[in-house]
């Protein structure tokens, strides 16, 4: 197992070589795929250093308006903000070099490489190595690729105590497993805003908790926005500081945890009725399970 | 009419009737890729097998055209049988390059095995379409060109009603869209794909029974399929009245081109207008864009 | 056997070579290379040569359809347009060699950067056929830009000669065409330790979610195009100076599927499979002669069979490696290197 003999001068808190969290608002996005509009209207922010959630029915546009975020989708008009700076109109290889990290509803690692291939290309965004160095593999790709081997080891590996895994081929490692390698290959990506689609899905209980655990830290101990799409109710009510509800490309609700729970168009959009009593014993019977 | 308009008049019906020939080369290239999603290059070698078959049956043994005709037929329709069997659903699920590949491969190996039975020196087919030629008002028509315009046009109408109205022509569409879905709905797709495989290459050897009759059969006469690609891929990879209305222009285009440029812009027309048709519509003129889902 | 390897630095974790076996056989192999030509005759000598030229292409090849995913069909037009490159630096301006075979990589990488641009809109089989027409397009331009190709007649190149010294006995070729045909390989294994490699291969992988990595994916599209043509110009080039004449037949669509096939057989998407593929099926025809030979006495004519067979052998071989080996030569060598991993203690 390769470890550095002498400590690491590298070996640093997190905030010193990541960025500030970014803030992200969505404005007035409408998305239309023909005549169906899937969006409509949709407007709202994460505040730098926070836990957003986006959760709603099955088609209410969540994972719709992830893909407006990080560029697949170019809005038919409305605006996506980052930090201030308009991207709507940016590709998604230049989102990431602002920061922007996103993670897939159906795992969309590489399945041929090594994890720790995997985790690195996360880096790819800011590195230098120029074709002619590559080809030599002279110093600076060198050095470059030796700071990135131990940054990854020591800070990400590490952190989400996936070590005995590092140089197995990703195909083979269970989904839980998987999800988390799609975590390290975001998190190498240095963001400043973390967009998770839906990070726990077909997770058993103690994945789930593993992964809460490690979105809390990534919150706290990196200082990385977070933005999640999640079907799990009690991991949103948990860990999320800010709620936004969508229903048929809408908003209809948002604000904290608490508030969202008791809103009653939130539980008629769930149930088909108003009533907030029924959707928290239907939250609690989801949290259980 | 002056000589210079009945001029071209005989070259345009000179190119449509190749154009049908390449129609219908484009229609097994299309049963099959519909059925299977294997763009099978092998088609072309199949066509110079048909050619071959034809040979042996009607100058080897000496049958009579009539006979020797279906005989080859089915001889191309076997052939695509056991391939789809033995080589191609062992390959199902991989990825279609690799399929494209072990066609290749394959094509490697007839045009192997007819240069080792038959020799490499190219030969004529026996006379079974009259020589005596066909006026359509004042323009002067080959009637081998004749015949195969028409042959072509019967088989491909043929196949296009078959998918509209016969039960297996539905199946076959069926499986097109959806392999799985068709499976569960009671449609044998296992069958489908035999079918599909023998019917086209059946096809295929029928087209080269009659480019062989019009231009005489060598084991490179399968070069013939790559123009027959290009047309599919210009029409799209999955539409049969692509496959005809592309064959017929790419025909006519041919023709024109080898006369008014000169024979050796033929292949640079052909390849530069499928490069410019890749760019405007990447899917094909009529065929089905596969959106890709995140 | 070996139980593990102990690495005391990142550094040493990310070498080329991380195991001392591993060190051992490539001395071994290098020091084959260097005795190679003091052992073997002219014949051997002309193949030894034709291998390494094949291995820098079928490299090349790797790279774009092994490592990034992009089918070509059009290869061997990008050797052509080394080629001619050479043959015309060579005759006209007379520039010493390593700069006419270096403007023969450039030349033909510009070229693959430009039949690479319909990979921005179309994908696999589509990507494939789309080379194959610009190959005949090219094919095209070599016989009818006479004023630079020589037209269907093509140009006779002159020996080879550094400082003065001609080379034109095999044996003098094999030092300056092997030396080369390794930094190519070395080169290209170097590229996947970088940042660059691993971007290609993860648009071989997904190419969606390569782009959220921050991949731009026509970029490196263009440059897997331009580096695997570089390959393809660099091994044209060496081949315009050992066979002495370039025409426009000298590089048919049948090289670009040979080439195809020798890393489909060698194994797509590893750096050996690209040297082992082009060794195993630029040596196969000839073991095929000697077979043939060996039974002539049998078959009154197997000479002339010999075509054919090598013909049917070489599609069998594709298609027997695509269904029962698709990882290729480079599979098998690994099976071997585990089983001796084990070794004596699993049989």
């Amino acid at each position: 197992m390769p470890k550095s003999t002498t400590p690491s001068p590298h070996l640093v808190s997190a905030q010193d070589t990541w960025d500030a969290p970014a803030g992200l608002s969505v404005e007035d996005v409408t998305l239309r795929f023909g005549g169906i509009k899937a969006l409509s209207g949709v407007t709202f922010s994460a505040q730098p250093g926070s836990i957003t959630a986006v959760i709603g029915p099955n088609g209410a546009g969540k994972t719709s308006v992830f893909n407006c975020i990080s560029g697949f989708y170019r809005p038919s008009s409305g605006r996506i903000m980052l930090d201030g700076q308009d991207v709507t109109r940016l590709r998604p290889p230049r989102r990431a070099t602002l920061g922007m990290a996103r993670s897939f509803q159906n795992i969309a690692l590489f399945r041929g490489m090594t994890v720790l291939d995997n985790i690195k290309l996360g880096r790819h965004g800011h590195m230098k190595t120029n074709l002619l160095q590559a080809f030599f593999y002279a110093g600076p790709a060198a050095r470059e690729e030796e700071a990135l081997r131990r940054e990854v080891e020591e800070r990400i590996i590490d952190f989400l105590e996936i070590d005995h895994i590092r140089n197995m081929p990703v195909s083979v490692l269970s989904y839980g497993l998987q999800k988390r390698v799609e975590l390290a290959r975001a998190l190498a990506m240095r963001p400043r805003i973390l967009l998770l689609d839906e990070p726990v899905a077909g997770m058993n209980r103690e994945e789930t908790e593993d992964m809460a655990r490690f979105i809390l830290d990534v919150k706290e101990e990196w200082g990385v926005t977070i933005l999640m799409v999640e079907h799990d109710m009690g991991l949103v009510m948990d860990i999320s500081d800010h709620v936004t509800v969508l229903n048929f490309g809408q908003v209809i609700a948002s604000g904290k945890p608490a508030e969202v729970q008791a809103d009653p168009q939130v539980a008629a959009a769930y149930l088909g009725s108003g009533d907030p009593a029924a959707l928290m014993k239907r939250l609690a019977a989801e949290g259980a399970t | 009419m002056s000589g210079d308009l009945l001029f071209f008049i005989e070259i345009s019906l000179a190119g449509l009737g190749s154009g049908a020939l390449l129609a219908l080369t484009a229609l097994a290239f299309v049963l099959i890729y519909k059925a299977t999603r294997v763009v099978n290059l092998a088609v072309s070698e199949v066509l110079m097998l048909g050619g071959y078959l034809f040979f042996a049956f009607a100058a080897g043994l000496g049958l009579s055209a009539w006979v020797a005709l279906p005989l080859s037929i089915l001889g191309g329709g076997l052939l695509g049988g056991i391939v789809e069997r033995g080589v191609i659903r062992p390959m199902l699920g991989e990825n279609p390059i690799s399929v494209f590949m072990v066609t290749v491969g394959l094509g490697s190996i007839l045009v192997g095995m007819a240069e080792l039975i038959w020799g490499a020196e190219p030969k004529s087919l026996p006379a079974f379409i009259s020589t005596t030629p066909l006026f359509l008002g004042e323009a002067y028509v080959s009637r081998k060109i004749a015949v195969a315009f028409v042959v072509a046009g019967v088989t491909i109408s043929v196949f296009l009603a078959l998918f509209r109205f016969w039960r297996g022509g539905v199946a076959l569409r069926a499986t097109a869209t959806d392999q799985a879905a068709a499976y569960s709905c009671g449609i044998n797709v296992p069958g489908v794909f035999s079918v599909a495989w023998i019917v086209g290459c059946a096809t295929a050897a029928g087209a080269g029974v009659l480019l062989g009759a019009i231009g005489g059969i060598s084991t490179t006469m399968g070069v013939f399929g790559l123009s027959a690609l290009v047309v599919v891929i210009v029409g799209g990879l999955d539409s049969i009245l692509g496959a005809l209305i592309g064959g017929l222009a790419l025909g006519l285009i041919q023709s024109w081109a080898s006369t008014y440029l000169g024979g050796e812009y033929t292949s640079v027309v052909t390849f530069g207008l499928l490069i410019v048709a890749m760019m405007i519509r990447p899917y094909g003129l009529f065929g089905t864009h596969e959106i890709e889902r995140l | 056997m070996i139980i593990g390897t102990a690495k005391e630095s990142y550094r040493a974790d990310e070498a080329l070579l991380t195991t001392q076996p591993q060190r051992v056989w490539m001395a071994i192999f290098l020091a084959a290379l260097v005795a190679l030509p003091f052992a073997l005759n002219d014949y051997w000598l002309y193949l030894a040569c034709l291998v390494a030229i094949n291995v820098t292409a079928a490299t090349g090849l790797n790279i774009l359809t092994g490592f990034t995913g992009l089918v070509s069909l059009g290869h061997a037009a990008f050797m052509a347009v080394g080629a001619y490159t050479v043959a015309w630096a060579e005759t006209r301006l007379g520039t010493p060699f390593f700069i006419n075979l270096i403007a023969g990589g450039l030349v033909a990488a510009a070229f693959g950067i430009l039949v690479g641009l319909p990979s921005l809109r179309v994908k696999g089989l589509y990507l494939a056929i789309a080379t194959i027409a610009a190959s005949f397009i090219l094919h095209f331009c070599f016989i009818h830009f006479d004023g630079i190709t020589g037209g269907a007649t093509g140009i006779n190149v002159p020996p080879l000669s550094i400082f003065g010294i001609e080379l034109a006995t095999y044996f003098r070729l094999y030092w300056v065409i092997m030396p080369i045909t390794a930094v190519m390989v070395l080169g290209a294994a170097n590229l996947f330790r970088t940042r660059i490699g691993r971007a290609f291969i993860a648009i071989r992988d997904r190419d969606i979610s390569a782009e959220v990595l921050g991949i731009p994916l026509l970029r490196y599209k263009l440059m897997s195009f331009s580096i695997a043509s570089f390959y393809a110009g660099m091994a044209g080039g060496l081949w315009a100076y050992f066979f002495r004449v370039v025409t426009p037949e000298s590089f048919p669509l049948l090289t670009s599927i040979f080439l195809l096939a020798a890393i489909i057989v060698g194994g797509m998407g590893a750096i050996i499979g690209g040297i082992a593929g082009a060794i195993f099926m630029t040596l196969a025809p000839e073991l095929l002669r000697f077979g043939m030979e060996w039974i002539s006495p049998l078959v009154p004519n197997a000479g002339a069979l010999l075509s054919p067979v090598r013909t049917v052998v070489f599609g069998a071989l594709i298609v027997g490696f695509l269904i029962f080996e698709p990882q290729g030569l480079a599979e098998i060598i690994q099976r071997i290197r585990r089983y001796f991993r084990l070794w004596p203690f699993r049989t």
